[in-house]
């Protein structure tokens, strides 16, 4: 499954990172690695962007983004 | 001895900058692009530091990376100053280890250490020194708590050359892979001048300009490809992947043992509950309106006016002691005439707008600086979306409101060149304000108990044409994919009292530039046009002045819409030089001395229909020179600076005119 499919309040470990050039390296740079725990706080008003909770700090990205980094989730 | 000042965004950089400068700094650009770059003496020493852009990694592809890059491999700076935010070190350190490969002399700044123990947390200061191999001094830049002792390190650390004691931080087959290829382009790094571990890395990374810079040859680039494949076979995992993997398991590794952090700090866990309620699902719009309604009002309706009067009076009462001092002097008519009719009159109606300004700005880097304006970008993305553009993009067009200028170089915090052009393209639709001096006296002329209607209507309208505008460009001009949208949401909190002042400062600094330089020189040249004619001649009625027959020879083109005299279009061309021109333009022309009276002029030269469409042109033709300037170094094209002003203005011709068509079938 993917970020994406997670709900709100979900959280999930990080498997796979795909995306190009780019989007890519930023999703990497800023912590969104294989193996990293990822807690879905919450969805913007309008349903898109979704916030993320990783390494102690809050990133916002795109459904469309999240549904590039596959993940396994923490039950 | 210059220091490179460098951090992630929202790490209180800019804080830390502005305590360690004071307010000896200057700003400028970066040679050969357009990202800002301020430069400050440390402390009264002898030690410059130049304060770098917000970034999160070395990484090749937005600007801000790239002047980084550059700046510290070409620049050649003595040494870094690295300032790490304790409470988000892991992210934070990211940065930290690709800097330390630069092998320059390094001090790391870590930041609200305040926070981190206010939480109970710790962080053994000495290990974590070990184990990145550099000096690291706790501070608090806005508490101005160790600055001192940072800026001491620094100079020392650079008066001994004490470079990174360590570059390391791998293991395994990206161990290899570096050590390798270091070995391999050795001399390559030494004759280009480029640290050899930085360029082995981010050869290995994949780094286009590096892989470029070094000159490797076409033996080379195969024993690196041959490298690399073999690291991403034993790994599992490509190239850029395997590198950030290895950079966050060392940061991971380390922070286990020197940082102890029990939860959240008391900011982090006050920005969630804060965010329960200004990002929810129903209350995030109805505050986000209620909180620019309150900006808005506060500055336009309560303490700009308020100023704005003061400023007035005290112009007022200058003028009039110039005024009989140089009647006593006995000063000749036409030189009585520039002074007060000219400069005092001009200059004069467009410093008494300076302080709704700075109050603008206030509010405005206190949004910023508070953490909310991320989380706009955060509520908004979708709705920019659907225009072709991101979140971030809402920030500087709502910046646009105070001033096309700054909102327009605000532009260039967004890292794609296509968002940041259609960003700088919409900007000035956003009605500046600039402009407000104008609406409010065709207000007080013909709408006096609609004024805050008209007002509000002509800001949606900018919206709107805006929003069609960038529909357009999206499905005309720039057809490629939107930039990534991933950013950080900071912690909410109390915005250093001295940035915003010198936020605010710079501000008006920049206003009275700009009102000292071109309003001035405009305003003298308009009353040169405007009394004499072209025998140069004085003439006693302002008819027979050059302005006249200059505006006349253009006048026609706004017949269709209604105003077709000479004394407006005159208006709107002085209105080129600064917004607020066209208010004084009127006053200068049609011999009124303050907007009232001015406002009991106007009903002889419009009807509110022609009222209402001058004003759609003038929220929506092009923008001041001071704009067009920014908005020529922001394209960093002369031939597309001028197409946009062309292209506004035609919008604005268009959407006046149909307006006025329409309000013709109703009156």
């Amino acid at each position: 499954m993917t970020l994406k499919d997670l709900k709100v309040g979900g959280s999930g470990t990080i498997t796979a990172v795909g995306g190009t050039g780019a989007l890519r390296r930023r999703l990497l740079d800023m912590g969104l690695t294989p193996g990293t725990k990822v807690l879905v706080r919450k969805m913007a008003p309008m349903g898109d962007p979704i916030e993320l909770y990783l390494r102690g700090y809050e990133l916002t990205i795109r459904g469309e983004d999240a549904a590039k980094i596959t993940i396994e989730e923490t039950r | 001895m210059v220091f490179a000042l460098i951090g992630n965004q929202n790490c209180g950089k800019t804080t830390l900058f502005n305590q360690l400068t004071g307010s000896n700094q200057h700003v400028g650009n970066f040679p050969g692009v357009t990202v800002e770059k301020k430069q400050g003496q440390i402390r009264k020493l002898h030690a410059e530091v130049v304060d770098l852009p917000g970034i999160y990694s070395l990484s090749p592809y937005t600007s801000e990376e790239i002047v980084t890059r550059d700046f510290l491999l070409k620049e050649h700076p003595d040494g870094i100053i690295n300032i790490v935010d304790a409470t988000n070190i892991e992210r934070n350190l990211y940065l930290t280890l690709q800097l330390i490969e630069l092998k320059l002399p390094m001090v790391l700044a870590l930041n609200m250490m305040d926070e981190v123990r206010e939480s109970g947390g710790s962080i053994n200061i000495e290990q974590l020194s070990r184990d990145l191999g550099i000096d690291v001094v706790p501070i608090s830049a806005s508490k101005n708590e160790g600055v001192d002792e940072l800026a001491e390190r620094a100079i020392r650390a650079v008066e001994k050359h004490s470079l990174p004691a360590r570059m390391d931080f791998c293991d395994g087959p990206v161990h290899r892979a570096i050590h390798s290829i270091a070995h391999m382009v050795e001399d390559h790094a030494e004759a280009t001048g480029i640290p050899l571990r930085f360029a082995a890395t981010k050869l290995v990374e994949g780094d286009a300009p590096t892989i470029q810079a070094l000159k490797l040859n076409e033996n080379e680039l195969d024993i690196l490809d041959h490298t690399v494949h073999e690291m991403e076979t034993a790994l599992g995992t490509d190239r850029e992947a395997a590198l950030a993997d290895m950079r966050y398991s060392y940061i991971e590794k380390i922070s286990a043992q020197a940082v102890h952090k029990p939860g959240d700090t008391k900011e982090q866990r006050r920005s969630v509950k804060i965010d329960r309620v200004l990002t929810n699902k129903y209350l995030a719009m109805p505050f986000f309106l209620v909180i620019m309604s309150l900006v808005f009002y506060l500055t336009f309706g309560l303490i700009g006016p308020i100023l704005s009067g003061w400023m007035e009076m005290g112009i007022e009462w200058v003028t009039e002691l110039t005024d009989s001092a140089l009647t006593a002097a006995g000063v000749s008519s036409p030189i009585h005439s520039l002074i007060i009719d000219g400069v005092f009159a001009g200059v004069g109606s467009v410093l008494s707008f300076m302080p709704t300004i700075v109050v603008l700005f206030f509010f405005l880097s206190l949004l910023e600086d508070s953490g909310y304006m991320a989380r706009v970008a955060f509520v908004m993305d979708k709705l920019l979306r659907k225009i072709g553009l991101s979140g971030r993009s809402f920030v500087p067009m709502l910046i646009g409101f105070g001033c096309s200028v700054p909102a327009i170089m605000a532009s260039r915090t967004l890292s794609s060149d296509r968002d940041r052009k259609m960003t700088i393209m919409l900007t000035p639709f956003m009605s500046c304000s600039a402009k407000l001096p104008i609406y409010s006296v065709f207000a007080m002329a013909f709408f006096p108990q609609y004024s805050a209607f008209v007002m509000i209507g002509l800001y949606v309208l900018g919206i709107l044409v805006g929003i069609l505008v960038g529909l357009l460009l999206k499905n005309v001009l720039f057809k490629g994919k939107p930039v990534p949208f991933v950013m950080e949401l900071p912690a909410y909190r109390l915005p250093a009292p001295k940035t915003i002042l010198l936020h605010m400062w710079e501000k008006a600094k920049d206003f009275l530039k700009k009102a000292f330089t071109i309003i001035f020189v405009a305003t003298i040249v308009i009353w040169v046009l405007q009394t004499f004619n072209w025998q140069f001649q004085m003439v006693a009625d302002a008819g027979d002045s050059m302005l006249a027959s200059i505006g006349a020879f253009i006048a026609p083109i706004f017949v269709p819409l209604g105003f077709a005299d000479w004394r407006i279009s005159t208006a709107l061309l002085t209105g080129l030089s600064a917004k607020e021109a066209v208010v004084s333009t009127l006053a200068v022309l049609t011999g009124a001395g303050a907007d009232r009276q001015l406002a009991a002029l106007l009903p002889g030269m419009f009807t509110p229909l022609t009222a209402v469409s001058f004003l759609v042109f003038t929220l929506l033709y092009m923008p001041c020179v001071a704009a067009f300037a920014a908005i020529r170094r922001e394209m960093g094209s002369m031939r597309q600076a001028v197409g946009m002003m062309v292209f506004q203005t035609g919008v604005a011709w268009v959407v006046a005119f149909v307006v006025y068509r329409i309000g013709l079938l109703f009156v």
